[in-house]
């Protein structure tokens, strides 16, 4: 059933796929970079005293968790040039759309991996007269963040997964530039193996690495 | 924004309403359908997962793994383009040409398949929760190994990964608007079919908005009662998200 395989056409559009992955790379580090300072702010938001703040911050996490990504590409890949007033880049409200997306989920395990925190913690911090920041900066933030860390890790190697959704703009990350040359030269079985292939290696190997970090690091 | 025409009445206007209509009825059935695939595999990939047999074990690990880490769009396009071409010539050739409703059972078959993963780990992560005790005490009692997953491990599982479970359904909702890649005309698909015929692009978009949000709030106050009603007293909820 491989009988007809032919792995020269990877060979010979190396250097296209090669483009293809740098876009999807680029693109995924900006987009976890963006959306974890992005969710930081909004889990601070959320957890801080002023109520409507708080409440606003829950509204927008739960109602950009309860979209599809493609609608939310669709919708700021349309709307990014019609409020800028021109025309912009894909890649830019692609980008955007992401960070936007993404900012939703991080922010919930930074808000989860502080509240995680034990209150005993907190009032014994109080009680050996460290002030707020320290009590943040000693206490809370260095458990919080073993507990989140490894769940970051995790929603970002999902995020990698989730940039090849930019084939509905028809961006030309990875995948889409693998379906460039699948249908260009009738070749669908090789291309698709090969991106399947690539994808299934690089996320296996970071989750692998991810629960290393987590048992090692655990509380 | 201020150039913006809006132009709502388009939305109840001929062909359009009927389009929204019907996107949201596939939207609906693929996600129940594929979630009828997703939960009773899912389960047993998930208890296979927790059982003393190295062979099972492997095996679903292996599943796990495998689902878990190929992109769901890339999924997609292998069950629709490549998985004909590597079966039995008489098979992809029937799954070609005859097979009822190509793309629309294809979306449900891969996200079925792509969801049992994820039901697999929270069926998993809800039965290591129960403290051994359980278990043992099941088998002390006389009960076969079978019996007790029937009876002991499985319905207390269930009832402590609701919530997970609940945004596992919400999760295969949403992707389903994945199946617009291969042509099948779902909600998402359809708002953006009337952008382009109509240029009320944010209209479509905001209906589609809608329908997913309401949905979504519908389930979830759905499994919050249906958690009250089937928590177990002084028991807590496990899970990952």
């Amino acid at each position: 059933m491989f009988g007809g395989f032919d792995f020269a056409i990877l060979w010979a559009n190396a250097s296209f796929l090669w483009n293809g992955m740098l876009l999807t790379m680029q693109l995924t580090a900006l987009a976890v970079t963006g959306g974890l300072l992005f969710g930081v702010i909004l889990a601070v938001l959320r957890l801080s005293r002023v109520r409507p703040l708080a409440w606003l911050v829950e509204g927008y996490v739960n109602f950009l968790r309860s979209m599809p990504l493609i609608l939310v590409i669709f919708w700021f890949y349309t709307l990014v040039p019609k409020l800028i007033g021109r025309p912009v880049s894909g890649f830019y409200s692609v980008l955007i759309a992401f960070v936007m997306f993404e900012a939703a989920y991080y922010s919930e395990i930074v808000r989860a991996g502080i509240s995680s925190v034990r209150r005993g913690q907190i009032a014994a911090a109080m009680a050996l007269g460290l002030t707020n920041l320290q009590a943040m900066r000693y206490v809370i933030l260095p458990q919080a963040v073993r507990n989140m860390v490894p769940v970051l890790l995790t929603q970002s190697i999902v995020m990698l997964q989730d940039t090849s959704l930019v084939y509905v703009v028809g961006l030309r990350d990875f995948l889409t530039s693998a379906d460039i040359v699948a249908s260009r030269d009738n070749r669908p079985t090789e291309l698709y193996m090969f991106v399947a292939l690539v994808f299934l290696v690089v996320c296996f190997s970071a989750s692998r690495l991810v629960n290393r970090l987590r048992r090692r690091y655990a509380l | 924004m201020g150039s913006y025409n809006w132009n709502w009445p388009i939305l109840v206007r001929e062909p359009y309403l009927g389009w929204i209509v019907s996107g949201f009825g596939k939207t609906i059935l693929i996600a129940v359908l594929a979630w009828a695939i997703a939960f009773p595999l899912g389960s047993a990939i998930g208890i296979a997962r927790t059982t003393e047999t190295r062979a099972l074990r492997f095996a679903a690990t292996l599943y796990v793994d495998v689902f878990r880490n190929i992109p769901l769009l890339v999924q997609m396009f292998l069950w629709y383009f490549v998985v004909p071409e590597l079966l039995p010539a008489d098979w992809g050739r029937w799954i070609k040409r005859d097979m009822p409703y190509p793309q629309f059972l294809t979306a449900v078959v891969c996200l079925g398949l792509y969801t049992a993963s994820r039901v697999a780990e929270q069926v998993r992560s809800g039965i290591e929760a129960i403290p051994r005790g359980q278990r043992y005490a099941g088998l002390a009692m006389g009960l076969t190994s079978l019996q007790v997953y029937r009876y002991v491990l499985v319905p207390v599982a269930y009832r402590t990964i609701i919530p997970p479970l609940t945004s596992d359904f919400l999760g295969v909702f949403k992707n389903s608007s994945l199946a617009l890649t291969i042509g099948v005309l779902e909600l998402t698909s359809q708002a953006r079919q009337i952008e382009e015929y109509t240029f009320a692009a944010f209209e479509a978009f905001t209906v589609a908005t809608v329908l997913y949000c309401l949905v979504t709030g519908l389930v979830i106050v759905v499994m919050r009662i249906i958690e009250a009603r089937t928590r177990i007293a002084g028991a807590i909820t496990v899970g990952a998200q």
